[in-house]
C-alpha cells in the first residue's frame, strides 16, 4: 500500500502540467471554440512529440502501456486548462478495442489510435437495430461527433465499431454550450458496423476510462478554479485591503478545497482500483464520477461568483470551467444515477 | 501508486483479526460493541493493559518502548481490524496518541522512561487540559497560571472540555507561567498527577444527558519541577507539536467506528422501508461516498512523505469527518422519523442513533470548530491574509 505517486508518476505529471500550461492557452482554445471545438495543432503535438494518445493503451500496439492513474494524470493535466482535445471518446474507444478487441482488431486499430491518427466518440444511451453486419438508430450528445472518424456503440453485452466517414452515416453539429466539447446527433441508417470481439470486456473497459477521464479533468478544472481565483483574491483591493482578507472570502475559498482534496482521492482510488483490478471497482467509479463533476461544478460558479463582474464576461475564462463542468455533470451519467448506482450496492433494489 | 497490501500485509491482517476476535468473544464479551467514550471504564483500563500485555497497545511506537515498529501499513491494518472487531475506543487515546508521541518527540530521556512503558502498559491514563471557560478557539488565551515555588509547580486556574479527566491518571496542562505575557508567549506545558487535593474534577452534562467531559479546577494543584516538557516558554510550540499528532494512524480505526454507524442507519433504513425513498437513498449513497473518500483521504496522508509542501489531505480532514458525521446523525433522524425521537425507557437515554445525531454536533466544534478549520485551510493551505487580532 504506497497512495502517493512513483517518480515515474511524478515526472508523468510535471511533463503533462508543463505541456497544457505552455500551448492550451486561453487564445487557442478560443480560437478552437470557434471552430470545431479540437485545437489540431494541441492534438498534434500531443500526440505526436508527447506519445501521450496511447499512454493507457498496450505496449505491442504502439501504446505507452500505462494504466489509469496516467490516463488520470493526463487528464487532470488537460482539464486544468480546459483543452480543446478529443480526449474522451479517445480514451474509451481505445480501451474497448484494446480490452474487447480481437487480436485483429487490435492490430487495425489501435496503433492508429495511439498515435491520435483517428478521432473517436462514443454515445452514452441509445436504442439501436442491429442486422446483417448493419447498425441503424439515432446517437445524440456525441462529443467532438462532428470530426470523428470513428464511433463505439454498444448495446447489451454487444459493441460496434462505426466508420462515420463511412455509408448510412448523417452528422448534425450542434452549437453547445460547452465550446470545447461540442456536441453531434448522428443517425445511422444501415451503416456498416463491426463487432467488436468481446463486449464483455469493451464496454466495462470503456465507461472506465471515460468515468475517470471526465473525473480527472473535473479535478484538474476545480483545482484550477481555485487557484486563480486564490490569486485574485490576493491581488484585488476593495475597502482598502485585498478581498482574500475577508473571512466570508476565504470560507468559500476553504470549502473548495475541502471538496477538492476529496475529489482528488476520488479520483485516483478509482483509478488505482481498475488498474489493480480491485473488487471496489464500480463503487470507486462511480464515487469519482459524481463527486468530482459536482465538486467541479462548485468551484467553477464560486470563480464567477467570487471574481465579481469581471467573471462574468466572456473575456474572462470562468465560463470556460463553468460551461465543462455543467457539460461533465451530466456526461456518461449525471449525479444522480451514479448515487443511485452506489445505493443499489449498499441498500438493494428500491422496490 | 498502489492500494492493494501485500500477502505478509495480509497475513497480519490475519493474525490482528484472530486475536481481536478472540478476545471480543471470550475475556472481554461484555465491552464489545460499546461506542460511548468512557461506558464501562474500569473494565475498558483492564483492556488496555491486556492490549499491553500482548504487545498490540502502540504498535507503531519503538520497541523499546512498548512498541512493535510497525511499518505504517501494519498500523493501518491494526486500526481496521481493531475496530471491524467490535472493539471499543481506547480510553487511553489521548495517552497513546498524544502525550506518548509528545514525549517520544520533545521529553528527556528520564521522562521517556517514567512515562512510556507505563502508558504503552495501559497502567497510566492520560487526558488533556488545553481549554479554558475563556480560551476556546483562542488557544493561547490561557489564563490557568504557574508558578515554580519550593522546587515544585504550583498551579491554579481552570480548564474545560477535559473529556475523561474523571478516570485519568494524569494531564496536561498548558499553563502562562510568564507573568503579564499574552498570546503564545510565555506558555508551558505541564503532566500533573490528578489524584490530588489541589484538582478537582466535575463532569459537564451534554445535550444528550451524558457526561464524557469535564471542568478541572487547580487550586495550589502541584506537580515536581521536572515535570515540564521542552523549556520554560515552550508551551506553545509542544501543544502545536501535539495537534499535528492527531491526525495519525488513529483516524483509520475512527473511520471504521463511522463504517458501523452507517451501517446501522442503512440496516434502520432497510427496516422501516425508507430504503425505498429515492431521495434517502440519495443521501445514503452520499455518505457511503463520503465515508470511502475519508478512507483514500486517510491513505494519502499517511502515504505523504513530502512533509515540504502543505498536505491538502491532512489539513482538509478534520472538517471532512466532522460534517460527515453530522450528516449522517442528521440522516439518521430523517430515516428514523418520529421513532428516533423518543427514549426507550424512563431516563433520558437514546439508542445509537439518535446519540449519534445529538453527539455529532459536538465534532463540528471540538479540536477546532469548522469555522477555525476553513480560517486554518484558507491561510496555511491557500496562503490568504490572516485574521486580525483584537485587542480585547
Amino acid at each position: 500500500m504506497e497512495f502517493a505517486f512513483t517518480d515515474e508518476q511524478r515526472m508523468i505529471g510535471e511533463t503533462v502540467r508543463g505541456f497544457f500550461a505552455e500551448h492550451a492557452t486561453s487564445a487557442r482554445t478560443r480560437q478552437a471554440m470557434a471552430g470545431n471545438g479540437i485545437d489540431a495543432a494541441l492534438w498534434a503535438a500531443f500526440a505526436g512529440e508527447l506519445g501521450l494518445a496511447g499512454i493507457a493503451l498496450p505496449e505491442e500496439h504502439g501504446g505507452a502501456g500505462l494504466g489509469m492513474v496516467e490516463l488520470a494524470q493526463v487528464a487532470e493535466a488537460a482539464g486544468a486548462h480546459v483543452a480543446a482535445l478529443p480526449l474522451l471518446g479517445h480514451a474509451m474507444v481505445g480501451q474497448a478495442i484494446a480490452k474487447g478487441g480481437s487480436d485483429d482488431q487490435k492490430a487495425e486499430w489501435v496503433p492508429r489510435i495511439a498515435a491520435g491518427e483517428v478521432i473517436a466518440t462514443t454515445a452514452w444511451q441509445a436504442d439501436i437495430a442491429v442486422g446483417n453486419g448493419r447498425l441503424s438508430g439515432t446517437f445524440s450528445f456525441l462529443p467532438h461527433g462532428a470530426v470523428a472518424d470513428l464511433m463505439l456503440v454498444y448495446g447489451g453485452d454487444n459493441a460496434w465499431i462505426v466508420d462515420l466517414k463511412g455509408q448510412g452515416v448523417a452528422i448534425t453539429p450542434h452549437v453547445t454550450m460547452d465550446q470545447t466539447r461540442p456536441f453531434a446527433t448522428v443517425v445511422l441508417t444501415a451503416a456498416p458496423a463491426e463487432a467488436i470481439d468481446n463486449g464483455d470486456a469493451a464496454i466495462p473497459a470503456a465507461l472506465a476510462a471515460g468515468w475517470i477521464c471526465l473525473a480527472a479533468e473535473a479535478l484538474g478544472g476545480a483545482q484550477a478554479a481555485l487557484d486563480r481565483t486564490v490569486a485574485y483574491a490576493r491581488e484585488r483591493v476593495q475597502f482598502g485591503r485585498t478581498i482574500g482578507s475577508f473571512q466570508a472570502y476565504k470560507h468559500r475559498l476553504a470549502d473548495m478545497m475541502i471538496e477538492i482534496e476529496q475529489a482528488r482521492s476520488a479520483v485516483y482510488w478509482a483509478a488505482c482500483a481498475v488498474d489493480e483490478n480491485s473488487e471496489d471497482t464500480a463503487i470507486a467509479l462511480h464515487a469519482a464520477k459524481s463527486f468530482a463533476a459536482d465538486t467541479y461544478f462548485m468551484c467553477a460558479g464560486n470563480m464567477i461568483q467570487l471574481h465579481g463582474g469581471i467573471g462574468f464576461t466572456w473575456d474572462h475564462d470562468a465560463h470556460l470551467f463553468f460551461k465543462r463542468a455543467r457539460s461533465i455533470q451530466t456526461m456518461l451519467g449525471d449525479g444522480a444515477y451514479h448515487r443511485e448506482a452506489v445505493a443499489r450496492m449498499i441498500v438493494g433494489a428500491a422496490a | 501508486m498502489k492500494l492493494g497490501f501485500s500477502p505478509a500485509e495480509e497475513l497480519f491482517r490475519a493474525e490482528c483479526a484472530d486475536w481481536l476476535q478472540a478476545q471480543m468473544a471470550g475475556p472481554f464479551k461484555d465491552i464489545r460493541g460499546i461506542t460511548t467514550l468512557t461506558a464501562k471504564a474500569e473494565r475498558r483500563k483492564e483492556w488496555e493493559q491486556h492490549l499491553g500485555e500482548h504487545g498490540w497497545s502502540c504498535i507503531g511506537w519503538p520497541r523499546q518502548w512498548g512498541g512493535r515498529d510497525a511499518t505504517l501499513a501494519q498500523q493501518v491494518i491494526f486500526a481496521e481490524e481493531y475496530a471491524r472487531a467490535g472493539v471499543p475506543g481506547r480510553v487511553n487515546h489521548i495517552g497513546i496518541e498524544l502525550a506518548g508521541p509528545t514525549i517520544l518527540a520533545f521529553g528527556s530521556e528520564a521522562q521517556k522512561q517514567r512515562f512510556l512503558p507505563d502508558i504503552a502498559a495501559g497502567r497510566t491514563i492520560f487526558c488533556q487540559g488545553f481549554s479554558e471557560p475563556n480560551a476556546g478557539s483562542d488557544l493561547a488565551a490561557v489564563r490557568t497560571r504557574g508558578r515554580l515555588e519550593d522546587g515544585e509547580w504550583v498551579v491554579n486556574g481552570q480548564k474545560i472540555w477535559t473529556s475523561l479527566a474523571h478516570i485519568s491518571d494524569w494531564i496536561f496542562v498548558v499553563t502562562r507561567t510568564q507573568e503579564g505575557s499574552k498570546g503564545p508567549k510565555g506558555l508551558t506545558f505541564l503532566m500533573m498527577p490528578l489524584d490530588q487535593p489541589g484538582i478537582d474534577v466535575r463532569g459537564i452534562t451534554q445535550i444528550n444527558g451524558d457526561a464524557e467531559f469535564n471542568e478541572t479546577f487547580f487550586t495550589d494543584a502541584r506537580c515536581a519541577a521536572d515535570s515540564l516538557i521542552g523549556a520554560i516558554g515552550d508551551g506553545w510550540k509542544i501543544a502545536m507539536g501535539l495537534l499535528a499528532f492527531e491526525r495519525g494512524v488513529s483516524t483509520l480505526g475512527q473511520q471504521m467506528s463511522f463504517r458501523n454507524e452507517l451501517d446501522d442507519v442503512i440496516a434502520a433504513a432497510r427496516a422501516n422501508g425508507a430504503a425505498r425513498d429515492p431521495l434517502i437513498r440519495q443521501r445514503l449513497a452520499k455518505a457511503e461516498i463520503g465515508l470511502r473518500l475519508m478512507r483514500y483521504g486517510a491513505l494519502r496522508m499517511l502515504s505523504n512523505t513530502d512533509h515540504s509542501t502543505i498536505d491538502g489531505a491532512a489539513l482538509t480532514y478534520k472538517i471532512q469527518w466532522a460534517t460527515w458525521r453530522r450528516t449522517l446523525g442528521e440522516l439518521a433522524m430523517d430515516v428514523l422519523g418520529q421513532a428516533g425521537e423518543v427514549a426507550h425507557g424512563d431516563a433520558y437515554e437514546f439508542s445509537t442513533l439518535p446519540n449519534l445525531f445529538l453527539f455529532s454536533r459536538a465534532d463540528t466544534i471540538y479540536g477546532g470548530t469548522n469555522q477555525i478549520q476553513r480560517n486554518l485551510i484558507a491561510e496555511r493551505g491557500l496562503g490568504l491574509p490572516r485574521e486580525p487580532r483584537g485587542d480585547l
